[in-house]
């Protein structure tokens, strides 16, 4: 934990140096932007560094759930408007609930029938990971757009999550707040099942040392299953928030977020939930913050930031030990 | 001698990739003793082990334990048998604390504090450590941790490899006292030692292996006697172990 403490720190550290660049209510604002970015990238990053973790799996095609996820969003939105537009928060929550639930069954779902056909071919081969998962992705995006077509689709915020509140004598929108809540509550779900459950006693021992936990007798193979299930069904989740914070979705929604989602696990260091925790925030606050502060730097901030964490920590904020 | 035996390995050959490493060994552990299996490096001693745990499959030949056939079952489904194995390298888990490591270790129905305290009679500087990170331990506790893994459930058969290996003399002593104590509850162990002093202390049989083949079975009393046969087998005399 000692070792521990200057990555975590740095989150906070980032925030409070932008403090006197800018006006108390832009912080403000800016930093709440930078906090909902940050937990719907951890919210779709969370699960493809678990999955590597356990795995060893270089999964390029994650990105196709995102977008399975953010398409599942727009049809369940869509079911659901009478819900989604009344004029009832609990409705509208309601609403969004049931999409995201919907989103990461759909997604999961996907996710079984991806690892049977393609992952566990490819356990242990990186280079014929990344060929195949690369490959996968460009045909779910076809079978993506031949169930919801080629056209972009829209998609509404519920409505009473439309707008903002004032904080500080900042504009916060109402739906960065949501997503702030939502990624919170999944980082400290999973942090209670990895740390108080025997099965994620079993995921961070099996992230260590794979053949020692079936050597103790666990079938580690359903627990690979399980992770990547888990894995693909948070990357949906993530798809609902990003396509319904950005109120419109492409074919494209996931392959545009795959690289910032491989910066945020690179960054926390392959594999850690926690650190993949902390380098969300981090990439979500400094891409507000350059873009406010220096907009022409904005496209490369996310790129620079890494390369400026991999010379502080080469294996990320928060590495793994592996046995 | 036939009736207690525990584990047979009859004429299993192993290869790892193109390599042919393993060339039909033929071993039988007996049950409620300790057999050493030595031999010189790279005489195929860990990988006999890792076959017999299913970590390595073995390309010909048969294993079977307590009469039953196991050469074709998964690692998880043979360490499910009642099978431990401590690996070369202790296999711990050096994220998680003393007592997950060990929670891993025991049944569905977690750490019974009865066996628990036995562990803790075995080496009690566990019991201070307990909620430490494993990682954090120096290396011979790192192997308690190994060898309290495999005996806080009870075992038909326990494996180790090299429990010694990098150890100060002290540490040393302290595993030869751990194995003593298992070895008056009757457990069947096969052990795999480069340290004769250890082997000699606690081998009650011994298989000595060469280019991949057992090419010397009988009792560790017999071997530890014999310096020419020393020489001959392993390339050393048993004064310079000590």
């Amino acid at each position: 934990m000692s070792r521990d403490w200057p990555a975590l720190a740095i989150v906070p550290a980032i925030a409070l140096l932008a403090l006197p660049l800018m006006p108390f209510p832009t912080w403000v604002a800016l930093t709440a932007a930078g906090a909902a970015m940050g937990m719907m990238l951890f919210l779709m990053a969370s699960g493809l560094t678990l999955i590597f973790g356990l795995m060893d799996v270089l999964n390029f095609a994650h990105g196709a759930f995102i977008t399975l996820g953010a398409y599942v969003a727009v049809s369940v939105l869509g079911w659901l408007a009478g819900w989604a537009g009344a004029d009832s928060l609990a409705l509208n929550l309601a609403a969004l609930a049931v999409a995201v639930a919907a989103a990461a069954l759909a997604s999961g779902a996907a996710g079984v029938v991806f690892e049977r056909a393609i992952i566990r071919r490819v356990h242990g081969k990186h280079l014929q990971q990344i060929l195949i998962t690369v490959g996968g992705m460009i045909v779910a995006e076809q079978l993506i757009l031949a169930a919801w077509g080629a056209q972009p689709l829209q998609v509404a915020k519920p409505a009473l999550l439309r707008g903002s509140l004032i904080l500080a004598g900042a504009a916060v929108e109402k739906f960065r707040l949501v997503a702030v809540a939502l990624g919170l509550l999944v980082f400290a779900a999973m942090h209670l099942v990895l740390n108080r459950t025997r099965i994620g006693l079993l995921v961070r021992a099996g992230v260590e040392n794979r053949e020692m936990v079936e050597a103790l007798g666990y079938r580690i193979r359903r627990l690979f299953v399980g992770v990547f299930v888990a894995g693909t069904a948070l990357a949906g989740i993530g798809g609902v928030m990003w396509a319904v914070y950005q109120e419109t979705v492409t074919a494209a929604i996931g392959a545009d977020m795959t690289i910032l989602v491989f910066i945020v696990v690179i960054i926390g260091g392959l594999g850690s939930v926690g650190g993949c925790f902390a380098g969300a925030a981090l990439v979500g606050l400094t891409a507000n913050y350059v873009g406010f502060l220096e907009p022409r730097l904005a496209l490369g901030s996310n790129i620079a930031l890494m390369v400026l964490v991999l010379l502080w920590r080469p294996r990320g904020l928060l590495p793994l030990v592996r046995s | 001698m036939a009736d207690d035996v525990l584990l047979r390995l009859s004429g299993v050959h192993t290869h790892i990739g193109r390599y042919h490493i393993l060339h039909g060994v033929d071993l039988a552990v007996r049950a409620g003793r300790l057999t050493m299996l030595l031999g010189r490096n790279g005489a195929g001693k860990t990988t006999t082990l890792r076959t017999i745990m299913g970590l390595w499959r073995a390309s010909a030949g048969t294993i079977a334990f307590a009469g039953q056939p196991i050469t074709a079952r998964a690692t998880p489904g043979i360490a499910r048998l009642g099978i431990a194995y401590v690996p070369e390298t202790m296999g711990i888990f050096g994220q998680l604390t003393v007592r997950e490591n060990l929670l891993l270790a025991s049944g569905p129905a977690g750490l019974d504090p009865a066996r628990l305290a036995r562990v803790f009679a075995v080496f009690p500087v566990l019991k201070q450590k307990f909620q430490q990170a494993a990682g954090t331990l120096s290396g011979g506790q790192k192997q308690m941790v190994a060898i309290a893994r495999a005996i806080i459930e009870d075992r038909r058969l326990i494996i180790v490899d090299e429990p010694t290996k990098g150890l100060a003399p002290a540490v040393i002593g302290q595993l030869i006292e751990a194995f003593q104590a298992l070895k008056h509850t009757s457990t069947t162990i096969l052990m795999v030692e480069q340290n004769f002093h250890m082997a000699s202390a606690l081998g009650d049989d011994v298989a000595v292996m060469d280019d991949g083949r057992v090419v010397h079975t009988g009792t560790m009393r017999d071997l530890a006697a014999d310096e020419a046969l020393q020489a001959r087998l392993l390339g050393l005399s048993l004064a310079s172990h000590q």
